[in-house]
């Protein structure tokens, strides 16, 4: 896979992103942008207010005979199966008989205008008997309410392990909730098409599943269903299970109408409607030696599963799999209990899980390091993954591609890691109100889906007589430059100009049976179905050219725009026209599917990651021990990408992931109230990062020289979740500096997300603790 | 009367558009501009900004068009998204510098981002990174982590803005603007202000909207009577003598910001922590007190600073402490034939200085969970008056009288300070709210007191921020 810089746009160059113009013109068109069809209803949810009730009778009589309505729909509407359930059955559309969360849909209420729907929502009168609800995580582990069963990882023997530990602590530790907050919320668009079929517009990262989901929901065959998406207003696994609710409430309105219908969510029901990222609660109990190796671990994950399971199962195996971080785990039994609770379903968010398995062996090695008055440093030293020996994952998997101690190394010859310790140590003496902290926070994360069978990705590429070239695949556009990067691909495999290539929408009926885009895994899949289907009408058209050339097919080669037999050139729309002339197919679907993967889902040991890639940050920060107030001042990242498709869109993943792992470390909190209602369901009380909060000195690289092992496409690495990990540097620095109030020996009590408020409480525990 | 105004250098007049309607979605589903978006109708997220020249101004501001009424464009030039590029396509220099340095990934705050960074080009200020923050504090990106929009804006800015200024229209605003069954009173002086107020007592008085725009957006409320304070000339007014500022009710944040900025620089940093740029181009100092909420980041600082209203009613004026002025919660002295008019803060004195501290989950654009305001007179080390009022902490923004009484008469050391902080839980009984616990309210309070003196006495730390 040689490429050539000559052309304009080719794989491993900083290409903007497709749609910058279109985005600061306003003119890049998301769903609510369309133009409206004559008659679309909008819809307005009604959602239960009760965490846990029964339904005991709905009274639609008042909200039908209301203005403008066109139907007020329920559970007994829909004609075939009230289950939108990704990967479990049982997951209702509309509540029946239960309402399990506050915010579960029950009623959906369609009118020509918003305001009318909106008026009509409030005149449908429901009953419900309340039921005992459980809110907590501990509540549920208690009662042992699962949505589907504990998975537990057994590797070597660690309770011997742990019997036998020279030391051996025990710890708890929390780690919240996120919301997504992508700018744009869910939203779909179902209009009616002949014999009752549906277009489908849906504002989502996994257009198949939208697509079953409403067939399912509707009693039709997949084919009946068509769905679309150009680009998301940001997804961030937000829009992977999600978007089917939404739709299949758009697609029972169109079907129950006739008329095309819009169901955009507003804010703030978005937000108590749909999932999050999973809250988990952990207990540790680890042995280790005098040097601070690890001998044995025993961790206890308790996840918020929430009403039901939706993606839970892929969110905790993800979670078991991250525990080890970098770090070999010689005995481990890691537990995770997927709680049942009566709050909403948690689902997929950047990491996937991978976050808060990493954050537990982060706290579990820190608090190793202040138990042997160890630096941290030294006890991530002596636990690192090896390269030749002690490099078998928990489950089972050996990495073979580790490179995390170089890549410190390489990041601590660039940012003097001790240096800003002492420094901070100096500030600290110094200063009475404000203290500084440092951490550093190594990642390695497994790439792929754990599930192999969604490793597979389509594409269709077909060029046109005039030498245009049209690209779709399977996977969306959410903001992360896929599309562009895809295009880079079939630009650099033709050898021409990449504004010849045009992108277009991801469509079910172009590309079928997709998986989600998800898992950092877009670029890798997609990008090597297109290349696999470019590559295809490239060898035909070059046996067009040697034809033509009358030589031998391996003479042929494709260059800067042209197509050359020796001295002899076609201009590659030249050669189009040719092949087309001839009577050779210029179209091709493209099809890849990532080799080697296997996972026992049941045993929870496998092959699950076609490779692993690895990230450094350091992060320096300051709290106010007055207030509880932070700041990071400082964050440095090296982040191994392979050979980068596009150094600039992975840099900006790169920068966007940490900020967003910054906010879900720090500022955003998810507050319920006693009764299981969210509070914080707008941006007024849900504080993601703005553009003060960025670290004011944030530099960035990309690991160089470092190609993929595994022949990915061009030997790039997958970037969009791996960065959000980093910010666990922000998290560790400020428990930095709230034990270097205690002369580091103590281990802060302080759990994610570290507001204001839990770092006073910190500060004032190890205040008291030590003396300070 | 229609509503007039100008769109994008096009003048239009609306005669059927309700005057509470939006302008957020006059513009998505009237004018079928869908450039500007909805992140979230409340004003926070910044996808719906747009630049207004307000009318009688020549002052180019960025706002929230989630939360402005279609009432509050008559007479004023609006500029969108789509009103920027040249007719060739060329971009506007803030349009290609986001697009140069990689500033858009999924691209739905964009526009916002890019309408906020054309009213800070467009403005006369000087650009440091403190001030890009500032104006971008009311934009929200998910997807970049800011670093490339903040190189575009430092990119955009550097660059002249040349003779590109806005051609602002003549059009004048209407006194009233009355569709179907809907009245939207725009009184030009003060005693038409107050007879629209006795002829429509139960009319919600509009001045910024920032507040009252929320039952638009989000509630879908409507009312038959509106009455819009921003055109009452009175109302408009700054003066400044040798003892006070007076603040009309209806001057922005923005437009008396440099005169606060002068007189009580303190109280201007917390200024700049009120909402956003978006919020404080049209939001009021007598909208925050008008509306009585107990978080509301003013009041506290005026109770402090001894501040006092003056009041306008069909039965005359009254001028009334500010601190008397909220009775309960969302309860006020204000009387139902009454307006506030202005308010009036006494300058400090020899010997007095002041401070205020806000405390939030995020620094900017966030709403408080504690605000504490000190004034105190420090007479040869000795405290001899001290006014201290707390927002946050109850019902009603609220003096802390037994902190006061154990400061006066102490000199003044961090064991003084300390003290007088250690008696909030005899002031206060806070409530546990999703912004912060009670505990946790009562115990920074507490804390702010320490601040306090280390601020006072000069220490480079004082918050996280100072350095």
């Amino acid at each position: 896979m040689s490429t050539d810089t000559d052309i304009r746009g080719a794989v491993h160059t900083n290409v903007r992103h497709d749609s910058g113009h279109g985005h600061v013109t306003g003119k890049a068109r998301y769903i609510d942008d369309m133009p409206v069809l004559p008659g679309t209803v909008e819809i307005v949810l009604v959602t239960s207010p009760h965490a846990h009730a029964a339904i005991k009778s709905i009274d639609v009589a008042a909200a039908l005979a209301a203005d403008g309505v066109r139907g007020v729909l329920t559970a007994d509407d829909i004609p075939g199966h009230n289950d939108i359930g990704p990967i479990f059955e049982g997951e209702p559309v509309l509540a029946a008989g239960v309402a399990d969360y506050a915010g579960a849909p029950i009623v959906a209420v369609a009118a020509d205008s918003f305001d009318q729907a909106f008026a009509a929502a409030g005149q449908v009168e429901i009953e419900y008997e309340v039921l005992p609800a459980v809110l907590e995580i501990e509540d549920a582990l208690e009662q042992e309410l699962y949505t589907y069963p504990p998975q537990i990882m057994t590797y070597g023997d660690p309770d011997s392990a742990l019997d036998g530990a020279a030391r051996r602590i025990k710890g708890e530790l929390r780690c919240g909730g996120q919301d997504h907050f992508y700018l744009e919320s869910n939203i779909a668009l179902a209009v009616p098409r002949d014999d009752g079929d549906l277009d489908v517009h849906s504002s989502t990262q996994h257009p198949s599943e939208v697509q079953h989901g409403v067939a399912h929901v509707l009693g039709m065959p997949t084919n009946a269903i068509t769905v679309e998406v150009r680009r998301m207003g940001g997804g961030f696994g937000g829009k992977e299970s999600q978007p089917t609710i939404i739709a299949a409430i758009a697609g029972l309105v169109a079907n129950h109408t006739g008329l095309p219908a819009k169901l955009r969510l507003r804010r703030d029901d978005d937000m108590i409607v749909t999932g999050k990222r999973h809250d988990f609660l952990f207990r540790y109990d680890v042995g280790f030696d005098d040097d601070g190796r690890i001998s044995g671990v025993d961790i206890l994950m308790g996840m918020r599963s929430g009403n039901v399971a939706d993606l839970s199962p892929g969110v905790l195996a993800r979670a078991l799999c991250h525990a080890d971080n970098c770090y070999y785990l010689p005995n481990a039994r890691l537990s995770g209990y997927p709680c049942k609770t009566n709050t909403v379903s948690n689902t997929a968010f950047r990491g996937f899980g991978g976050p808060q398995g990493m954050i537990v062996i982060e706290a579990i090695l820190e608090h190793i390091a202040r138990e042997n008055g160890q630096t941290l440093d030294h006890v991530r030293a002596v636990n690192y993954y090896g390269t030749e020996d002690r490099n078998v994952t928990p489950y089972e998997q050996t990495v073979k591609d580790n490179i995390i101690v170089p890549l410190v190394e390489r990041l601590q010859s660039e940012v003097d890691f001790d240096g800003m310790s002492r420094a901070a140590d100096e500030f600290n003496a110094s200063h009475e109100t404000l203290k500084k902290g440092v951490a550093l926070m190594p990642v390695k994360f497994g790439i792929s889906f754990n599930t192999p069978k969604l490793n597979q990705a389509g594409a269709l590429v077909h060029v046109y007589a005039d030498g245009s070239v049209h690209l779709n695949h399977g996977g969306t556009e959410m903001g992360q430059g896929l599309f562009t990067k895809v295009a880079q691909v079939v630009a650099s495999v033709f050898q021409i100009d990449l504004d010849n290539i045009k992108i277009s929408a991801t469509r079910t009926d172009k590309v079928p049976n997709t998986s989600a885009t998800a898992a950092s895994s877009g670029s890798d899949l997609n990008g090597m179905a297109a290349f696999n289907a470019a590559t295809a009408i490239k060898g035909r058209m070059a046996q067009v050219a040697a034809d033509h050339f009358d030589t031998d097919v391996d003479a042929i080669e494709f260059r800067q725009n042209r197509v050359y037999a020796g001295n002899e050139s076609l201009s590659f729309s030249e050669l189009a026209e040719e092949t087309y002339n001839q009577r050779v197919q210029l179209s091709e679907a493209g099809f890849y599917s990532t080799p080697g993967l296997h996972w026992n889902a049941k045993k929870l040991v496998g092959n699950p990651f076609y490779y692993f890639t690895y990230g450094a940050a350091i992060a320096e920060v300051l709290i106010d021990t007055l207030t509880g107030e932070s700041r990071v001042l400082r964050a440095d990242i090296l982040q191994d990408c392979g050979s980068s498709l596009n150094p600039a869109i992975d840099i900006g993943q790169i920068e966007g992931a940490f900020v967003q792992g910054q906010g879900w470390l720090t500022s955003e909190e998810l507050v319920w109230n006693d009764r299981g209602q969210l509070l914080t369901h707008g941006p007024s009380t849900y504080k993601i990062p703005g553009s003060r909060d960025v670290p004011p000195v944030f530099n960035v690289h990309l690991l160089e020289d470092a190609p993929n092992r595994v022949p990915t496409v061009f030997h790039s690495k997958a970037v969009g979740e791996p960065p959000l990990m980093l910010a666990i540097s922000v998290w560790l620095a400020i428990r930095d500096a709230v034990s270097r109030i205690g002369d580091n020996r103590l281990v802060p009590k302080l759990d994610a997300p570290a507001t204001p408020e839990a770092i006073l409480a910190a500060v004032e525990d190890i205040q008291a603790r030590s003396g300070a | 009367m229609a509503i007039n105004f100008v769109l994008n250098g096009e003048t239009r007049s609306e005669e059927t558009v309700s005057p509470t309607r939006t302008v957020l979605e006059y513009l998505r589903e009237d004018a079928r501009l869908t450039g500007t978006k909805e992140g979230c109708a409340e004003g926070d997220c910044g996808a719906c900004t747009v630049v207004m020249v307000r009318n009688g101004t020549d002052e180019t501001v960025a706002v929230n068009s989630c939360l402005l009424t279609m009432g509050q464009l008559d007479g004023a030039d609006l500029v969108t998204v789509e009103g920027l590029s040249e007719e060739d396509g060329t971009l506007e220099a803030v349009q290609q510098a986001v697009v140069d340095e990689d500033g858009t990934q999924c691209g739905f705050c964009t526009p916002g981002f890019v309408m906020a960074l054309h009213a800070l080009r467009r403005s006369d200020e000087t650009v440091t990174e403190d001030v890009i923050h500032d104006a971008l504090a009311g934009n929200l990106c998910r997807c970049t982590g800011y670093r490339s929009i903040v190189a575009a804006a430092r990119a955009a800015c550097a660059q002249p803005v040349g003779d590109d200024a806005l051609d602002v229209s003549d059009i004048t605003a209407s006194e009233h603007v009355s569709v179907d069954d809907q009245l939207f009173l725009a009184p030009a002086n003060l005693a038409d202000l107050v007879a629209s107020r006795v002829a429509h007592p139960d009319a919600p008085l509009l001045s910024g909207g920032t507040d009252l725009g929320l039952r638009f957006s989000k509630e879908r409320e409507s009312y038959p009577v509106v009455i819009f304070t921003q055109n009452v000339a009175e109302l408009k007014q700054v003066a400044e003598d040798d003892a006070a500022l007076t603040i009309g009710a209806a001057v922005t944040y923005t437009e008396v910001l440099a005169r606060i900025e002068d007189l009580y620089p303190s109280f201007a940093t917390l200024i700049h922590r009120i909402g956003s740029r978006q919020i404080r181009n049209v939001g009021t100092i007598g909208g925050n007190i008008g509306n009585a909420s107990p978080i509301g980041d003013t009041p506290p600082c005026l109770i402090a600073l001894d501040a006092t209203l003056v009041l306008h009613g069909s039965k005359g004026g009254r001028e009334i402490p500010l601190e008397s002025y909220f009775l309960d919660y969302r309860k006020t002295d204000l009387a139902g034939y009454e307006v506030i008019a202005s308010v009036r803060v006494p300058k400090l004195t020899d010997g007095q200085v002041f401070r205020s501290y806000k405390i939030s989950k995020r620094y900017d654009q966030d709403i408080s969970a504690v605000v504490g305001a000190f004034r105190l007179t420090i007479e040869d080390g000795v405290v001899t008056d001290a006014r201290i009022a707390f927002g946050g902490m109850a019902a009603i923004p609220k003096r802390a009288a037994a902190c006061e009484a154990a400061l006066v008469g102490q000199t003044w050391s961090e064991e003084a300070a300390r003290q007088a902080g250690a008696a909030v839980g005899e002031d206060f009984a806070p409530i546990d709210d999703h912004r912060a616990s009670a505990d946790y309210r009562l115990r920074v309070a507490s804390n702010l007191f320490v601040r306090l003196y280390r601020d006072l006495d000069g220490a480079s730390d004082v918050e996280v921020m100072a350095l």
